[in-house]
């Protein structure tokens, strides 16, 4: 099963720390919302699902490698 | 939407939390939810008891059985609950405040009898929800609202005190190490006694702001690049020691449960009656 990067910009309340602990800088904080900036870096290791404190990111699993 | 975790273990229609950006409340609530989920436990047969404050909100946003009870008493309640269902993994969300002050007594006696609750400390070192007065557990010479001088009362430790109060499973965790406190709380959920696992919040607007130590990243940061265990705490001295968090296991023994002795007792009766 592959894994896709999912946000939903409504829950998230732009506290950052997905993005400062993202080992690859896939996130950034723009107009105080979570943005994925670099997505090609993102190697999926679902470190911003686990300390996002509003459930406003995470990996979804889906079929095929889109 | 958000993730399946968060869709089956939480009430959506509560969501997002009122808790403040980048509270750690909410990183704890993951990891309890994600903790029931790696161990196959039935939602249903599980009961969240709650007291007041910022975490005992928990109860309302987590869809198990729930208990939203009054200050300080959410061990009290549990307690009740366990005797009358044992069968049922009962878990309480508590604050510092809730837990060490208001509930301080309800604390020590609920581990003294090695009830099998798990008490789970979503400790951020001060009350948030009414405006940031110090609490048990926030250290000497800090900030908050009721110390505008600093802070002269020396803190509790929470997993000693229920370690020294008889509590079978101990642990800390840190809303930082999320991995690492999921299996804490997955242990103590296991564990048949009382357990209590005290994990270190993030209180970014009220304990941040009151003494200066910058954002939720900052404070994550600071988290990070501070937390030892339990056998390097031990080698340090008490100065080395302060400002430190503390990650893994106090305590994990194996003590007779308090709902299991009850039922002996009626089993004992019964059978000298027949």
């Amino acid at each position: 099963m592959a894994k896709r990067l999912v946000v939903d910009a409504s829950w998230c309340k732009g506290c950052g720390i997905c993005a400062e602990f993202c080992p690859k800088k896939v996130l950034k904080i723009v107009k105080e919302k979570v943005s994925v900036v670099n997505p090609n870096d993102c190697i999926k290791c679902g470190l911003c699902e686990l300390r996002c404190p509003d459930y406003a990111i995470y990996l979804e699993e889906v079929a095929n490698e889109e | 939407m958000a993730s399946e975790l968060i869709m089956k273990y939480m009430r959506e229609e509560h969501l997002p939390h009122i808790w403040c950006p980048g509270c750690g409340h909410g990183i704890l609530m993951r990891d309890v939810a994600q903790a029931v989920k790696n161990l196959g436990i039935d939602q249903e047969k599980v009961c969240l008891v709650s007291g007041i404050g910022c975490a005992s909100r928990a109860a309302g946003y987590m869809d198990f059985q729930t208990m939203h009870t009054t200050h300080g008493r959410a061990i009290a309640f549990a307690t009740g609950v366990k005797m009358a269902r044992p069968d049922l993994e009962v878990i309480v969300i508590a604050g510092d405040g809730d837990v060490a002050a208001i509930g301080g007594n309800h604390l020590i006696h609920a581990a003294r009898r090695n009830i099998g609750i798990t008490v789970i400390v979503f400790n951020n070192d001060i009350y948030g929800m009414t405006g940031g007065q110090y609490s048990p557990t926030t250290p000497t010479g800090e900030f908050g609202t009721t110390a505008p001088y600093g802070n002269i009362d020396r803190p509790f430790d929470i997993a000693v005190l229920a370690a020294a109060a008889g509590a079978s499973y101990v642990a800390k965790g840190t809303a930082y190490h999320a991995q690492q406190t999921i299996k804490l709380i997955e242990d103590g959920l296991r564990h048949k006694g009382f357990s209590l696992i005290d994990c270190a919040g993030i209180c970014a607007t009220y304990y941040g702001r009151k003494n200066k130590k910058g954002s939720a990243v900052d404070m994550m940061k600071y988290q990070r690049d501070n937390t030892i265990t339990f056998e390097q705490a031990k080698t340090m001295s008490r100065e080395e020691r302060s400002g430190k968090f503390i990650l893994g296991k106090l305590v994990e023994d194996d003590f007779p449960e308090f709902s299991d002795e009850y039922q002996k007792i009626i089993d004992r009766l019964k059978e000298a009656k027949k």
